[in-house]
């Protein structure tokens, strides 16, 4: 275990950050924290993508010099799937932060406990 | 190939650009692209279940010019065919019956925004069902997640934002989880379509290294999609997200969104890693003890609750118990079972949201226990819908419940590890479903002498009468037909391997 760790300390941060980001995303009150927690996830994911996609001393697969070696390129798909998923990411990070301001705005405050605590109290 | 090869992939691109065009046009004209959207995809999903029932076989539609390892494509066969058909009538329905509610409760300018929302779910939904790439499908998932967001927002009140935060806030967790199972896949496979990924997970499992990787990848997935299907215990956003978005949304988000999340991870535990490999793993197992759990729990938060809606709601929690109870047997009976029970609750909560929404009507708005007295005869078709759709809840003969408890216990039969803990929790479980809704049927059919509320006739309502008469028609096929349907089921099942 111990040298495999070393040889892929990549994937290992890149799960400790998957950790740090979904606790954050699970427990924090705070709404603006919780978002940050979900980029931090996310972005523990597309590490762990990329990392697993690079192969040290190998290069992208465009063809220059006519070297048509499968061994001189790596894979393209796994960046591929980390574009994509940063789009969507980007998306729902937009859609969670709009939510966020409507909460702000109608009750001055961030933190969702307290939310649910007036929404009882409005009793609506 | 035939011309009908291309339906699925037709159906998924038109719901899209229906979606885009109708977002710059007037609410009647986006009205009316939905309608007629919704109603082409459920002629063309019913005519390639008819081609597929035909020729018994499924077809591959490849997407673009690239063959199958590298390619996108999208798979039919029978049991794919008959949820997009299912799901295209559930959705017309429910949109149908909560019109003139959307009316009321969404601002005029924004209700061309709902049938916009509505025509990306419907595509999402039908790439969830159709597709073979797993990563096609994460993407998929999250528009849905985003659609369903909207729609349960779509109603301005402090309450909806809230449930809608939570319900994101869940869901992206679940999301989070799914993208890294898929990764892992990735990792482990060199591969993202199903077919592919199946055949090397086939030829690595015997090896004791990819063990612990393949466990991991199938602990998260089936984490991710329980915490978005709303599995107890992760149903706290539930009862906010169905109880006050507008009735439509909450039909809509009860019978469709959760179910096509389910439907994907039926076609994970067949189409990606196989199902003789998630026996093995003891997954299930957890999966089974938490379906048990939301069985009890839900109805007893159910019964302690004042609100119809959010009554109807919790009764949801307990539905999805039983679904992925089915999945925990591990058999193909249990299987069946809970695909038949997809249906029979898609069928059934959305008759219940819907005629939920006619008794509050003529009761003055109130969605309070005490003060539906009655309403049973102020409004006669809501009343019967109710009580139908709660004698189906509750598993009567003739309904489409009793087919799905009787499947359930067959199947608990057959087990005999987990025979004594469904058929106790089954039972258990019809007790309470049958206070919490009985109570209310009765409660509805309480003459009170003098009444403060005008009554509604059929002819006053007749779209909603329709409505409701058609769900019961559905709930009653599904109830005495049940054979067939369970033949459709089998040999859907079967063309899945």
């Amino acid at each position: 275990m111990g040298p495999n760790l070393l040889a892929n300390y990549g994937e290992a941060v890149s799960m400790i950050l998957f950790c740090i980001g979904f606790a954050n995303l699970l427990l924090q009150k705070n709404l603006i924290k919780k978002i940050i927690g979900l980029n931090i996830m996310d972005s523990g994911t597309y590490l762990f993508l990329a990392e697993k996609g690079y192969i040290e001393g190998r290069v992208a697969p465009i063809i220059v010099d006519g070297v048509q070696d499968v061994s001189a390129y790596i894979n393209p798909i796994p960046s591929g799937l980390v574009l994509t998923g940063i789009v969507v990411s980007v998306s729902v990070t937009a859609l969670m932060l709009s939510l966020t301001v409507r909460l702000y705005r109608r009750y001055h405050t961030l933190n969702l406990d307290e939310i649910s605590m007036r929404l009882k109290k409005e009793g609506l | 190939m035939d011309i009908v090869c291309n339906f699925p992939a037709v159906s998924i691109l038109l719901c899209l650009f229906g979606g885009i065009i109708s977002s710059g046009l007037k609410q009647m004209a986006a009205r009316i692209i939905n309608a007629v959207l919704i109603l082409t995809v459920i002629v063309l999903s019913a005519t390639t279940f008819v081609y597929t029932l035909a020729t018994g076989s499924s077809f591959v539609y490849v997407m673009g010019r690239f063959p199958a390892p590298w390619g996108n494509e999208i798979r039919a066969g029978m049991l794919e065919t008959f949820m997009a058909t299912f799901f295209g009538i559930i959705m017309l329905l429910s949109l149908l019956g909560g019109e003139k509610k959307l009316h009321d409760e969404v601002e005029e300018d924004k209700i061309f925004l709902y049938y916009v929302l509505n025509d990306l779910l419907l595509s999402s939904l039908l790439a969830l069902v159709y597709t073979n790439d797993l990563f096609t499908a994460y993407v998929f998932i999250e528009i849905n997640t985003i659609a369903a967001c909207g729609l349960i927002m779509i109603r301005q009140n402090g309450r909806t934002i809230e449930a809608a935060v939570r319900y994101m806030i869940m869901s992206l967790l679940g999301s989070g989880m799914i993208l890294l199972s898929i990764c892992l896949l990735y990792d482990i496979t060199g591969h993202l379509l199903m077919s592919n990924i199946k055949e090397t997970i086939v030829s690595i499992s015997h090896y004791d290294t990819y063990y612990i990787p393949l466990a991991v990848a199938i602990a998260l997935i089936c984490v991710g999609l329980a915490i978005k299907s709303a599995l107890y215990p992760f149903h706290a956003w539930l009862p906010d997200a169905y109880g006050y978005s507008t009735v439509s949304s909450a039909a809509i988000l009860s019978s469709l969104v959760s179910k096509g999340y389910i439907f994907l991870l039926i076609k994970i535990f067949y189409r990606v890693i196989g199902i003789e490999i998630i026996r093995d793993s003891k997954i299930i197992n957890i999966l089974f003890i938490f379906g048990l759990a939301g069985m009890i729990f839900g109805s007893l938060s159910a019964m302690k609750e004042g609100d119809i809606r959010r009554m109807i709601a919790f009764s949801s929690v307990a539905q999805i118990g039983y679904i992925y109870m089915g999945f925990g047997l591990g058999t193909q009976v249990g299987m069946i079972a809970s695909i038949f029970h997809i249906l029979t609750h898609a069928a059934t909560k959305s008759l219940l949201f819907i005629s939920a929404i006619g008794l509050t009507e003529v009761s003055g708005g109130s969605r309070h226990f005490n003060e539906a007295t009655g309403s049973g005869y102020r409004n006669k078709i809501a009343g019967i819908g109710f009580t139908v759709g709660s004698l189906s809840m509750v598993g009567l003969p003739a309904f489409a419940g009793f087919i799905s408890k009787i499947l359930f216990a067959q199947a608990a039969l057959k087990n005999s590890h987990k025979m004594l803990p469904v058929l106790i929790v089954l039972g258990i479980s019809t007790i309470l479903n049958a206070i919490y809704f009985l109570k209310t049927v009765i409660r509805i059919y309480t003459p009170v002498e003098t009444s403060l509320y005008k009554p509604l006739t059929i002819k006053k309502q007749k779209l909603y009468s329709f409505v409701i008469a058609m769900f019961i028609m559905i709930n009653f096929f599904l109830g005495l037909m049940s054979t067939r349907v369970i033949d459709w089921i089998t040999m859907g099942l079967e063309m899945f391997s």
